[in-house]
C-alpha cells in the first residue's frame, strides 16, 4: 500500500466536529489511506490564520466563513473552498432565566415555536425600553456565522431590529453559559453542547432552535485551502469519502452513546457526555425539567446533509448583503457561488454509491414535507426545509429576496 | 499619527510573556505600551488608549470578538487591519508560527510597524523555547521518579541490585521499542493491581 495521505485539520470544540473526530477515531480515515491529524483551536480566527499559512490543510469551519474569506471580509484572507458540509442544524437560542420569566409572562410557548417565542421576546424588549432598561445583549460566535444570521433572521421576522433594539456581541462557544450566568449577556445563539451547558448549569432556558427557524439548514463545512486542494486532489477525495462514512456512522442511532462518549473526551469537546446526548437524540432539555422533541435537530448524514449546496452559499451571501457586511453585486454573488464545490463532492463520493443530488442548488424553504428528489447512486429524500416565516429563497432570484 | 510615538497595546493572558514583550518594546524605545491580561471591558480601554498597534497571542479565545470590534465598533475610531502588510507572506507565516498576531491601524507606514512585529515574533519564540525547556525538565524529573519507584519494585520482588534492576528496565524498553519511563509506569500499574490494598481480602 502506498504512503498514507497526511492531512491536518483544525476544529473547535463543538458537537459538529463529530464527523472529523469519528473519521479519525473509528478508522474511516485510515481505511481511505488518510492519516488524519486533528488540532483543537480556541477561535475561528485561529482556524482561518492557520489554514492560510498552511498549518492546516482543512478545517471545521462556519459555513459562511470560506465565503467571507474569498470576499476579502476577513483580516487575513486566503482562498478557501467548501467541498463538503459537516451536517445540518445543531444550534439553539438560549436566554437567561430572568429574560425567560419575562417572556413567559408575555405568553412564550415552551415548545420552541419561534413565532411565539419571538413575539414574546419582542414584548420583553419593548417593555424594557419603556422602563429605561439597557438593551438586551445577545452573543453569537462570529459575525460570519450561521448563528449570527439565523438569530437576526428570527429577530427581524419577529419585529425586532437586531441592530437597534438589542446589541449583538461575539463570544467563544464554551464561554457562553458562564457569560449568561454572570449577567454579561442576556442570551445567545450557539451550537451544541453549549446551549445544553446552560440548562445543565441551571442558568438558562432554550427558547428556540435552528431546526425550527429554518428546517434542514446548513451550519458547518469542511473548509479547504484552495492551493492545497488543487495540489492534493487524491488526498482530498479520500478525506471526503472518509468523512462521508463517518457521517453515516454518526447518523446511526445505535452509535449515539459511543459518539457522545468519544466527543466528551478532554482532547475533543471536553464536556460531560450527557451534555452531547440531547442534540444527538433530538430530545432537547429546555430547562426547568422540560424536554422537547425536535425533528432533525442535528442531521449528520440523511437528507444529503453533507452536500455543499450552492443555494446555501448564496443564502449566506444574501444575509451578508442584508446586514451590510458586503455590497450586493453579481461579482460578489459569483464568488459566493464558486466557493462551494459540489463537483468535488460528487467526484469523490461517486464510488461509494451514496445518494448524490442531481442539482447543485435548490429553492430553499419550498419543501413542506419530506420529498423524494432526483439523485444518482441511491434514492434521496430532502426536507422539510421551511423557514419559520414561510418565506422562500430562490437562488436564481436573489435580487427579489434582498430588501430594496 | 505620522511621526509621533506609537501607542502599542499588548493583550496576553500570560503575564510573563506579556512582560517579556513589554520589556522588548521599551528597550526598542517605545514608551507608550499598555498591557492587558483580562479582556473584560476591553472596548473602553481601546477607546482610551487609541492604540496604533495591537499585539495579541494567537491562542487567545477572544480574538473573534476583538476582530469584530476592530471592524465595526464605535470604540475603535480608525479601522484596524491585521498584520503589517498582507503581501508580506513571510512575516505573516513567521507570526502565526510563533503564535502571535498583530493588528495595525490603517495608514500606518509599514516600516514603522515591522520592527515591532519582528520583535514580538522573536520574543514569542524565545518564550515558547523557555516554556518547552521547562516542561522537558519537569517531565524529566517526573520520569526519574517513576524509574526510581520501578527499580524499587524490582529490587524488592526479585532481589536485584539497583544496577541490575535498571539494566532490566532498560533492556525491556529496548526490546519493546518503548521509553524506560513507559515500562516503569506499566510496572507500577501492574504492581498496584497485584498487591492487595491494605484491608482488602484480609
Amino acid at each position: 500500500m502506498s504512503e498514507p495521505h497526511r492531512i491536518t485539520a483544525g476544529f473547535l470544540p463543538l458537537l459538529d466536529s463529530a464527523l472529523l473526530v469519528v473519521a479519525r477515531e473509528k478508522g474511516f480515515a485510515r481505511m481511505e489511506g488518510v492519516d488524519l491529524v486533528l488540532v483543537r483551536e480556541n477561535s475561528w480566527a485561529s482556524i482561518r490564520d492557520r489554514l492560510a499559512v498552511g498549518h492546516f490543510n482543512v478545517a471545521h469551519m462556519l459555513a459562511p466563513m470560506p465565503i467571507a474569506c474569498n470576499l476579502g471580509l476577513s483580516p487575513l484572507a486566503a482562498k478557501t473552498i467548501a467541498p463538503m458540509a459537516l451536517g445540518l442544524g445543531g444550534n439553539a437560542v438560549t436566554v437567561s432565566l430572568d429574560v425567560w420569566r419575562s417572556m413567559r409572562n408575555h405568553g412564550a410557548a415552551t415548545d420552541f415555536n419561534p413565532v411565539s417565542t419571538g413575539a414574546a421576546l419582542r414584548e420583553v424588549i419593548v417593555e424594557r425600553a419603556r422602563n429605561g432598561g439597557r438593551p438586551l445583549h445577545f452573543a453569537v460566535v462570529h459575525p460570519h456565522s450561521g448563528h449570527n444570521y439565523e438569530l437576526r433572521y428570527w429577530l427581524s421576522a419577529s419585529g425586532i431590529d437586531p441592530d437597534a433594539d438589542i446589541e449583538i456581541v461575539i463570544l467563544p462557544p464554551p464561554f457562553m453559559a458562564d457569560a449568561l450566568a454572570s449577567g454579561h449577556i442576556d442570551g445567545y445563539c450557539v451550537g451544541e453542547p453549549w446551549n445544553t451547558a446552560a440548562v445543565m448549569k441551571a442558568v438558562g432556558r432554550i427558547v428556540t432552535v435552528k431546526a425550527a427557524i429554518w428546517k434542514s439548514s446548513p451550519e458547518k463545512v469542511l473548509g479547504v485551502a484552495a492551493p492545497w486542494a488543487e495540489a492534493n486532489e487524491k488526498a482530498l477525495s479520500a478525506l471526503l469519502r472518509a468523512l462521508c462514512r463517518a457521517a453515516q456512522w454518526c447518523g446511526t442511532p445505535a452509535n449515539h452513546d459511543e459518539l457522545a462518549l468519544l466527543l466528551s473526551s478532554q482532547i475533543y469537546v471536553d464536556c460531560p457526555a450527557e451534555w452531547l446526548l440531547p442534540a444527538l437524540q433530538g430530545v432537547i432539555a429546555a430547562g426547568e425539567g422540560e424536554n422537547v422533541a425536535v425533528a432533525d435537530f442535528f442531521v449528520p448524514h440523511a437528507k444529503a446533509a453533507t452536500f455543499p449546496w450552492k443555494s446555501h452559499a448564496l443564502w449566506f451571501y444574501s444575509q451578508m448583503a442584508r446586514w451590510g457586511q458586503v455590497t450586493a453585486n453579481t461579482a460578489h454573488e459569483e464568488i459566493a457561488r464558486n466557493t462551494y464545490r459540489p463537483d468535488l463532492y460528487r467526484a469523490a463520493l461517486k464510488v461509494l454509491g451514496v445518494a448524490l443530488p442531481g442539482a447543485n442548488a435548490k429553492v430553499e424553504g419550498a419543501l413542506q414535507t419530506a420529498t423524494p428528489v432526483g439523485s444518482a447512486g441511491a434514492s434521496l429524500v430532502l426536507g422539510p426545509d421551511g423557514f419559520f416565516d414561510g418565506k422562500v429563497f430562490d437562488p436564481e432570484r436573489i435580487g427579489d429576496y434582498l430588501p430594496g | 499619527m505620522t511621526g509621533g510615538p506609537l501607542s502599542i497595546l499588548v493583550i496576553d493572558e500570560n503575564r510573563i510573556r506579556a512582560a517579556i514583550i513589554e520589556a522588548g518594546l521599551r528597550e526598542a524605545g517605545h514608551e507608550r505600551v499598555t498591557l492587558v491580561h483580562d479582556i473584560t471591558g476591553i472596548a473602553r480601554q481601546i477607546a482610551e488608549i487609541e492604540p496604533d498597534v495591537i499585539v495579541i497571542d494567537l491562542e487567545n479565545p477572544n480574538r473573534d470578538m476583538l476582530e469584530n470590534m476592530f471592524q465595526l465598533s464605535r470604540a475603535v475610531k480608525r479601522p484596524i487591519a491585521m498584520f503589517v502588510d498582507r503581501s508580506d507572506a513571510a512575516s505573516i507565516e513567521a507570526a502565526v508560527d510563533a503564535g502571535v498576531s498583530a493588528y495595525v491601524v490603517d495608514g500606518l507606514r509599514k516600516e514603522r510597524v515591522k520592527p515591532i512585529l519582528e520583535m514580538a515574533i522573536s520574543r514569542f519564540n524565545a518564550f515558547s523555547r523557555m516554556a518547552r525547556e521547562l516542561e522537558e525538565a519537569r517531565s524529566e524529573l517526573a520520569n526519574r521518579k517513576l524509574i526510581d519507584r520501578a527499580k524499587g519494585i524490582l529490587m524488592k520482588s526479585r532481589g536485584l541490585s539497583e544496577a541490575a534492576a535498571y539494566a532490566l528496565l532498560r533492556k525491556t524498553a529496548m526490546n519493546q521499542n518503548r521509553k524506560i519511563s513507559d515500562i516503569a509506569q506499566s510496572l507500577i500499574t501492574a504492581e498496584g493491581l497485584l498487591v492487595p490494598e491494605s484491608g482488602e481480602g484480609t
